[in-house]
């Protein structure tokens, strides 16, 4: 550390990379960029694959919409879809926007920026680790991907992989793409657990000191009760992944009831999993709109310790609910009962997360910057996939709604706001730290309103389509008298309007990275006045993140304290 | 490199340094249960296979888990996060034995295990039989 | 190219080392992924009575061989915990080595038992209970793979008084491998 430190990040401004070319300590750009253990770096590699993959599952998304808007046309970009590549369209949709799309940003790439540098240390706990759980992550995305040009093409048994379909050839007439997509999740998953552990090891020992438990900025707790959360579900998952690859190949009969199997056994192995997965990537993304919401409302945090423990009961509670996915599969009636009430009972600390974020902002200096658009527009569409999901969770009524469009808006209003809203509004919070550079307000804007009506224009029409009985399994509708009235067709071509503009909206994105890139404004240390850690060094961070370490004084969200200098008291700050 | 240092003699601090007598001593226990756990289902009662089989096996687990392991003197959490997570195995367990192990419930009867069940016991019974006319 | 450890590898905010301390969530990690499993051969296996005629064929005598293996291997591991704890690396590399050649003589009894049953034509496809047997104690054998790997590299730092406090740390983990095995070896061999 010679001269100032040079800055280690993909998105590093051209005229920086110059100065790095004449840096004492020399470095290739496969070891700088592809083979680093700085936490930065890697958090970039997340983010860069996890928006590449969404990419993908957008094409997907847009291909799949056309179809059931203007179904056996020929559709720009894609062609005619075949029932067999629009099954396989749907299930990679949901597996890429999942597994890699929304935990690689959410929890790995904002996961490595943040924890760091917001408990105030120089990197992960185990770098080398954390290189490592990237790498695994890359394989598994070449898998999935790869799994579309082998022979029978790519898995189409949807993302939850219920056997029989997945666990035999002979029904979803890919032999060798359904193994591969059974061994990308699982090797997602081991990618995970590597980087979970990471997560939650350094949270946990290597914090700053004087960066006591309740010290700790709400994004990195959630972060890591997510990577626990993801832990400990994923268990019987992955036995279960490795039961299916062998009823797939070996010809053994984990999942089939004709020769002492059971079928169900799977849904539960996977939904034990799956159900807590929305928490996995719920927690994190609350826990960003919760920076957001508390820097820009300019207030301290409305009850900390509250949101603390409902993020604990909701972990816990999380594990109670997982059999509402499997209401008309065929379970005993009696359980359903169980299940029907935990799930109602786990809205309550969602709902008090919820109104803890609106009394944060109650009497707030409310700035309405980008970030802040998105963080309120979480709250705001999150609310209602909240809501729409009492009608699923109650037994009863979703054995109507089951395999419904109604299904599908309320988990698209509860999975958007988590991967995409969220997502973009902590890119847009954190990029200044991460690149040194400030965002374009006013395209940002653009980009905001523009995304936010196309993914309301999605999703409302289908809960009407989804009322009226629109089931969601359905390639092309003109086989199916009831279901081809104009003005369910009419809503499902207004849903796919709603896509393209979303898709359209995100030039504003590209549009606002070149000109970040191009002739962003630099964005010094602290451009939010923010009060926690990673404010505290320069942006970008050098290597090392700190010079020198910092200690911490006090909570994280002091803002606006009476009797203060400024309206902001950053946690390193020492009293005076 | 004091924080280095604190780590290299970290034992110290929260543990403390057994004889390797100590060890050895667990590992004879270790062997004189197995053998019970061995032995046990041979005398053919099925109540004491199950008692010497699982019984055995939870205290040999705890002897492991606390002397090998070293959780009887490592921080108290920790000992209560490995409870946790088993007890979301058991959770599982408890969640999904009414569907899966159960053939039969409320309105509900899993047609296609009975008859792999009532197959498999013909099929060995039958061999069984002939077997015993040999 | 050296690898210094960064400050956050040395701290130590919650009251223990950053190795115990991820080794710790490691094993909770793996608790849950052989409780799957076991849990869902146990719920099976009280449904199908049938198994136990398949549960008959397997021998007692491997298994409670390699029983004693892994509980006298448990024992070098843990010996040489306590030869790195007085700071003799040299003999905690010798304890290692003396381990994995226990994790070797696991897997040939593995191998010989087997492809003995293979060769009888109880295959993994013959009933559901072969389709576990093979899972789970497959699944066991892959970690007790990894764990001599892992022994074997900590062991070549031990013998130059390297790393010692990792020695604690695979000895943790070939413990998780041998509790594992305490629950495989009733649940595949005794219970009939």
């Amino acid at each position: 550390m010679t001269t100032t430190t040079a800055p280690h990040h993909a998105d590093a401004p051209t005229a920086e990379h110059v100065h790095d070319a004449h840096d004492a300590h020399e470095q290739s750009f496969f070891t700088k960029y592809l083979w680093s253990t700085d936490h930065k770096v890697i958090g970039f590699q997340y983010m860069i694959t996890g928006l590449l993959m969404a990419i993908i599952g957008g094409y997907m998304a847009y291909g799949f919409r056309m179809q059931l808007a203007w179904p056996g046309e020929w559709i720009p970009g894609v062609g005619f879809l075949s029932s067999g590549r629009y099954n396989a369209f749907i299930t990679t949709h949901g597996t890429v926007m999942i597994f890699w799309f929304a935990m690689p940003v959410l929890i790995a790439a904002f996961g490595n920026w943040l924890i760091p540098l917001m408990t105030g240390c120089d990197d992960m706990a185990f770098p080398r680790i954390n290189r490592l759980s990237y790498q695994v992550f890359l394989i598994s995305a070449v898998v999935l991907i790869g799994s579309f040009f082998v022979d029978g093409g790519a898995f189409g048994g949807a993302w939850t992989a219920y056997p029989p379909l997945s666990s035999k050839a002979t029904m979803n007439l890919t032999p060798l793409g359904s193994t591969l997509w059974v061994v990308a999740v699982a090797l997602e998953f081991v990618a995970f657990l590597l980087g979970g552990i990471n997560f939650i090891t350094t949270a946990m020992n290597a914090r700053a000191p004087g960066m006591s438990m309740m010290n700790i900025p709400i994004v990195v707790w959630m972060i890591v009760v997510a990577s626990i959360l993801f832990m400990v579900s994923v268990g019987p998952l992955v036995a279960g992944a490795a039961m299916l690859v062998f009823d797939q190949q070996l010809g053994t009969h984990f999942f089939d009831p004709g020769q002492g199997g059971d079928p169900i056994l799977w849904q539960h192995l996977f939904w034990f999993f799956g159900h807590p997965e929305v928490y996995v990537v719920l927690l994190p993304a609350m826990g960003i709109c919760a920076e957001i919401i508390t820097c820009n409302a300019r207030k301290k945090f409305f009850g900390y310790k509250t949101l603390i423990y409902t993020v604990f009961a909701t972990g816990i509670i999380s594990f109670f609910v997982w059999a509402h996915h499997q209401f008309v599969a065929g379970i005993d009636p009696r359980m359903a009962n169980v299940f029907t009430i935990t799930t109602l009972i786990i809205s309550i600390p969602i709902a008090e997360m919820l109104f803890l974020f609106i009394a944060t902002l109650a009497g707030g200096q409310i700035r309405l910057n980008v970030p802040m658009l998105w963080a309120l527009s979480f709250v705001a569409e999150f609310l209602l996939g909240g809501v729409t999901g009492i009608f699923l969770g109650a037994s009863g009524s979703d054995i109507y709604f089951h395999d419904t469009y109604f299904v599908i808006a309320h988990f698209h209003y509860t999975f958007v706001p988590i991967a995409v809203i969220a997502c973009f509004a902590g890119f847009t919070h954190w990029i200044p730290k991460m690149t040194g550079r400030m965002m374009n307000e006013t395209i940002g804007k653009l980009h905001f309103w523009f995304t936010i009506i196309g993914f309301n224009l999605v999703f409302l029409p289908l809960f009407i389509t989804g009322a009226w009985g629109d089931h969601r399994r359905i390639y092309n509708y003109d086989h199916f008298p009831d279901l081809t009235n104009a003005a369910m067709q009419d809503l499902r071509i207004a849903s796919t309007v709603g896509l393209l503009i979303m898709i359209a909206a995100q030039g504003f994105f590209v549009w606002n990275l070149l000109w970040t890139w191009l002739k962003g404004p630099p964005a010094g240390d602290n451009p939010w006045q923010a009060t926690t850690l990673e404010w505290a060094t320069t942006s970008p961070p050098g290597h090392g993140n700190f010079h020198p370490m910092p200690t911490v004084y006090r909570g994280p969200y002091e803002y606006s304290v009476p009797g203060a200098a400024a309206d902001f008291t950053p946690q390193h700050l020492p009293p005076a | 490199m004091s924080t280095h240092a604190a780590i290299e003699h970290g034992h110290a601090a929260d543990e403390h340094i057994h004889p390797p007598s100590f060890y050895v001593k667990i590992w004879g226990i270790l062997t004189v249960l197995f053998a019970i756990s061995v032995a046990g289902p041979m005398l053919g009662i099925k109540l004491v296979t199950i008692l010497t089989a699982f019984g055995i096996a939870i205290v040999k687990a705890y002897l492991v888990c606390a002397h090998f392991m070293h959780l009887n003197i490592q921080k108290r959490w920790v000992v209560y996060l490995e409870l946790g997570v088993l007890a979301m195995v058991l959770l599982f367990w408890f969640g999904v034995a009414p569907d899966v192990m159960q053939h039969q419930g409320q309105n509900w009867e899993n047609v296609a295990a009975k008859q792999a069940v009532e197959r498999g016991m013909a099929a060995h019974g039958a061999a069984a039989a002939e077997h015993g006319a040999k | 190219m050296s690898f210094a450890k960064p400050i956050a590898t040395l701290r130590t905010s919650a009251g223990l080392p950053t190795g115990r301390l991820a080794l710790w969530w490691l094993l909770a990690s793996e608790v849950v992924i052989f409780g799957g499993l076991l849990a869902s051969y146990v719920m099976q296996r009280l449904g199908h009575p049938e198994w136990a005629y398949d549960a008959e064929h397997t021998n007692v005598w491997f298994g409670a061989g390699n029983t004693i293996i892994l509980l006298t291997s448990s024992l070098s591991a843990v010996l040489a915990h306590q030869a790195a704890q007085t700071g003799d690396g040299k003999k905690a590399a010798r304890y290692l080595w003396l381990t994995i050649g226990g994790a070797a003589w696991f897997l040939v009894n593995k191998a010989i038992e087997w492809s003995g049953e293979i060769s009888h034509g109880f295959t993994i496809t013959k009933s559901g209970f072969w389709s576990f047997y093979y899972t789970a104690a497959g699944l066991h054998g892959l970690h007790v793979i990894a764990g001599a790997t892992a022994m074997a590299i900590v062991a070549l730092d031990a013998a130059k008084n390297k790393e010692l406090q990792r020695v604690e740390y695979v000895g943790i983990y070939w413990h998780l491998v041998d509790v594992i095995w305490i629950f495989l070896f009733p649940l595949l061999y005794i219970a009939k």
